[in-house]
């Protein structure tokens, strides 16, 4: 039997063929989807910083070496935030110098000595609900331990509420967060590493030391990015362990013996502020807001710095 | 029995020390390791049993069988490897130069500092060529004549002319057959007596493998090497002695257990195996 077909040139045929096809409808679909989610996000982080910066800008063009020295007055336009700022440097410096050590500490330990079982899944599990705990139980905890009952060390003249008080409850605060993540870079750690380190005889502190800690340094730090900037901004803890709102004439120093006197710090300003109803302090407040953000930004540029310097080495 | 040695302490063997007796002379072909009625468990599972057999001095010893047998995880009771594996449990004994490895005092770092250990994926640290190779030593308490031990390390392996205008580059920017020759050099850099290679090759395109057999050649006269392979011709080609370890399907419980088959002269083996198992094996018939 033969087939009769019409003479075909056979690569116009081979090219009608490949350039056909259905349309990808729903796949470019989807990716519009995902660019609109993107679009939706950066908008409204936009919209957010554009607001705070223009509602603040009269303060931050007309004033902003007097307002980031000045102290809290009852006037708005007489208000700085020197205090704010002091408050939150050593928040964020007890953050990192005790929240950063144990948390990986015991992040290295839950992954690599532990032995796997019901204690430490029990744990793991707890870790990973205590970082959901919302942050005003916190400061509860730091009321009763650092306030309350550790007053006569934390704060003798101030019963307890200084920066100590609230530098711990920061610090504990933000723990899981560090732990958890902390212990998912060590888990990432890829096997063939760590049997390349025991390969040639190393010991088992010799591969987390210089393998597993290297290679994860980086996401330890994004970790610890995250631990830093939510420690920064959290006001509802403050609040319990007793940061001064306003009329405050010390909490501006940076000496050590002055970490026990009565303080403030930016979260628990901006939060005051905002709750005057004068317009005049609306002004203020987003410059606290844009000062805020900026520190918080600070301290997570150096952070990345840092990792990006790590992640080359492992390259 | 051959002579036993201390693994317990702290100390290192010179395997350089020339004129030793015993374990230093080129002819002796004592056996290094002896392995007697080992069973390795996986929690309660048993993922081989019985296995028996005797590995000899300079001889390249070839462990093959289908995928799943069990050779890998008999080759990683020979520097304690399996130890890195929380439910791994080992019965019997693997004695190396009379010393059962399982025993509880023996430590393990002075194993693997003897018994070096390639892996299947060239695995090198993200570290320079040169602190790739140094680091066993360094680690080891090497402090003086680094240089020379990176160089012998790196010649041995066959990858000094290659990589010695730029050992400060790092090892991972090496193609996929310098790295396993850099973690070979890097296994050999603390001057070990014996070589476990978990399928060296697999991940490498055929002219690299040939470069890593005609290396084990090379290198057989100074290290007792023990090889896994997937590939028979491999097997066959680098050899001395080959074992063929095989599953055993267990219907009641739906689990496999290795075994060891045979084990034998490679070219017996290949031509006149005693097992009908094997000879279905090695002519192509399963597995």
């Amino acid at each position: 039997m033969t087939v009769v077909t019409a003479p075909v040139d056979p690569a116009a045929e081979m090219e009608a063929q490949l350039t056909g096809g259905k349309l990808d409808l729903t796949g470019r679909l989807f990716t519009l989807v995902l660019q609109i989610s993107l679009g939706l996000s950066l908008v409204v982080l936009g919209i957010l910083v554009w607001d705070v910066v223009s509602t603040g800008s009269d303060v931050l063009t007309g004033r902003l070496g007097d307002f980031l020295t000045g102290t809290m007055k009852s006037q708005a336009d007489a208000s700085g935030l020197a205090q704010g700022i002091r408050g939150t440097f050593f928040i964020g410096l007890f953050t990192v110098v005790f929240a950063f050590p144990i948390g990986v500490g015991a992040a290295i330990y839950l992954e690599e000595y532990a032995k796997p079982g019901r204690l430490t899944h029990f744990i793991d599990l707890n870790i990973r609900n205590l970082s959901g705990v919302p942050s005003v139980v916190y400061g509860i905890l730091g009321l009763t331990i650092f306030v309350k009952a550790l007053g006569s060390i934390t704060g003798p003249e101030s019963n307890g509420r200084s920066v100590i008080s609230a530098g711990f409850t920061l610090a504990i605060l933000v723990l899981p967060i560090v732990i958890i993540t902390a212990a998912e870079a060590v888990r990432a750690v890829p096997r063939g590493l760590r049997e390349a380190g025991f390969g040639v005889g190393a010991t088992r502190w010799e591969v987390i030391r210089h393998h597993v800690l290297p290679y994860a340094a980086p996401g330890i730090l994004t970790g610890t990015v995250l631990a830093l900037a939510r420690a920064l901004g959290e006001a509802a803890p403050l609040i319990l362990v007793g940061a001064a709102s306003g009329f405050l004439t010390t909490g501006d120093s940076y000496e050590v013996g002055a970490l026990q006197d009565r303080f403030t710090a930016l979260p628990q300003i901006i939060a005051t502020w905002a709750g005057r109803p004068v317009a005049e302090w609306e002004g203020v407040t987003y410059a606290a807001i844009a000062v805020l953000l900026a520190i918080v930004l600070l301290a997570n540029a150096a952070a990345i710095l840092l990792r990006n310097r790590y992640e080359k080495k492992r390259a | 029995m051959a002579p036993s040695i201390d693994l317990t302490e702290a100390t290192r063997v010179d395997h350089a020390d020339a004129g030793a007796p015993g374990p230093t002379d080129p002819t002796d072909s004592s056996v290094v390791f002896d392995v007697s009625d080992l069973s390795v468990y996986y929690g309660d599972f048993r993922a081989v049993r019985d296995v028996n057999l005797e590995v000899r001095r300079r001889e390249i010893t070839a462990f093959i069988g289908p995928s799943g047998c069990g050779k890998t995880t008999v080759l990683r009771t020979f520097n304690r490897m399996n130890d890195l594996i929380d439910t791994a449990r080992v019965e019997g004994a693997i004695r190396y130069r009379g010393v059962d490895l399982y025993d509880p005092a023996v430590n393990p770092v002075e194993v693997r500092r003897r018994i070096g250990m390639v892996f299947q994926k060239p695995n090198p640290f993200p570290k320079s060529i040169y602190d790739n190779v140094a680091y066993g030593p360094r680690i080891a308490g090497v402090k003086k004549g680094m240089d020379d031990v990176v160089e012998r390390a790196l010649r041995g392996a066959g990858l000094w002319d290659e990589v010695k205008s730029r050992l400060k580059s790092s090892g991972l920017s090496l193609s996929g057959g310098q790295q396993q020759r850099l973690c070979i050099a890097r296994a050999i850099a603390t001057d070990p007596e014996a070589l476990l290679m978990d399928e060296p090759c697999s991940a490498l395109d055929p002219i690299a493998t040939a470069r890593i057999e005609d290396l084990m050649q090379e290198i057989k006269d100074q290290y007792t090497i023990i090889i896994v392979t997937h590939n028979m011709q491999q097997a066959a080609r680098v050899s001395d002695r080959t074992a063929f370890f095989t599953t055993e399907v267990n219907d009641e419980s739906d689990t496999r257990t290795g075994v060891l088959v045979e084990y034998d002269l490679t070219d017996k083996m290949f031509s006149n195996p005693s097992d009908e198992r094997t000879e279905n094996y090695v002519t192509g018939r399963f597995g």
